[in-house]
């Protein structure tokens, strides 16, 4: 387990018992580190639109390792196959175990039948992140969506998935939506 | 006014916002691997996360002074405890003990049992000569930079290289003597 007990020797770590996951860090710690994430990755590139997807790389790299991980722990080794069955799994279960809570919520695109969005009052990459103006539209909220697109893409439901600020009337700072877009093959059959 | 004590590791971490350490173990593991795809060598990896490690230290000492209460330690035998009791606790959750003093009281081992770092994570065979949890050695160094102490923070041992512990080496190198006065105009 994370953080108690003792370190125990295995050959392989596939052999390790599967956490419950219930360990925690605090939040100061994951803002330090991924404020890092974010601050090396500006001096890789040339681009608010690389920078944004350097971080969503980074963010499918995760979302990969948790859908395999959450579908052994908390699915009994099954796999959602309808679509709206993995979007809820990723707008409770997945959201619920990396951020604590389910997302404020999920909703079908008006104008597209292939677009969904899952929206975020405060997301919490976002949280200590004020963008400078010359930064544009640049959003951190793209390692989300990398995670999100992450999960998707393992499940076998390939999406474009981006982040973007919604300004909300009367509140200060706007809400992150992450809109997912489902590649053709998995709206036409 | 009376000095306010200094509160315990657990007592600030259970008081502090906190979030899932899978969300934490899994992002730093991204980091570590964008680090090896970009940078290719090793060394090159361990440098920088060390450098990010830094950077997160000079800035991490002002919320460890604010929430803890420390106040300036006697002497780096105290300081090391703190950063062990108080310190891991705080940020990571785990607590960590001190050992191996040299005679003179200049250098120590942290020796920390549980690493939220590395869960899920197995070195592949080429990367052997990576410090995977560098990040925290440079966390140390650029916190005790900013309390006027030098240090040099060297990993003995490392669970991911076959030990049984995660053993950190400190060395003070020297103090830096504070300059007065300050000259905050300038």
């Amino acid at each position: 387990m994370i953080g108690v007990g003792k370190i125990k020797q295995y050959g392989n770590v596939l052999d390790k018992p599967l956490t419950k996951g219930k360990q925690e860090v605090s939040l100061s710690a994951f803002a330090f580190l991924f404020s890092e994430l974010v601050q090396y990755n500006q001096t890789q590139v040339d681009n608010i639109g690389e920078l944004e997807r350097r971080l969503e790389d980074a963010g499918y790299a995760v979302g990969a390792r948790v859908l395999e991980l959450l579908c052994h722990r908390d699915k009994g080794n099954r796999r959602e196959t309808r679509l709206l069955g993995i979007l809820s799994f990723v707008h409770s279960t997945v959201w619920k175990v990396l951020f604590g809570k389910v997302a404020d919520s999920l909703e079908k695109g008006t104008e597209h039948e292939d677009e969904y969005m899952i929206s975020e009052k405060e997301l919490l990459v976002n949280k200590f992140i004020s963008i400078p103006k010359d930064m544009g539209t640049f959003n951190c909220g793209a390692f989300v969506a990398g995670i999100v697109r992450g999960v998707l893409d393992g499940a076998g439901f390939p999406a474009v998935v981006t982040a973007h600020f919604v300004p909300m009337e009367g509140q200060q700072r706007p809400r992150t939506t992450i809109l997912i877009k489902f590649a053709e093959e998995v709206h036409c059959h | 006014m009376a000095p306010v004590a200094p509160r315990t590791g657990d007592a600030i971490f259970a008081n502090v916002e906190r979030v899932n350490a899978e969300l934490f173990t899994l992002t730093y593991g991204a980091i570590v691997r964008q680090l090896l795809t970009d940078l290719e060598e090793v060394e090159e990896v361990n440098k920088q996360l060390d450098q990010m490690g830094y950077n997160i230290g000079i800035r991490l000492i002002d919320e460890f002074l604010a929430k803890s209460n420390v106040s300036r330690c006697n002497d780096f035998r105290e300081t090391t405890d703190v950063i062990a009791k108080v310190g891991f606790k705080m940020f990571l959750g785990v607590t960590a003990s001190v050992t191996n003093w040299d005679a003179d009281g200049t250098c120590c081992s942290i020796v920390l049992e549980d690493n939220p770092l590395v869960d899920f994570v197995e070195l592949p065979d080429n990367c052997q000569g990576l410090y995977y949890c560098n990040i925290l050695s440079g966390v140390i160094r650029g916190a005790l930079d900013m309390v006027s102490m030098k240090t040099e923070v060297t990993w003995l041992r490392d669970v991911l290289r076959g030990d049984d512990v995660f053993e950190l080496q400190v060395k003070l190198l020297k103090h830096v003597p504070e300059e007065y006065p300050y000259k905050d105009d300038e």
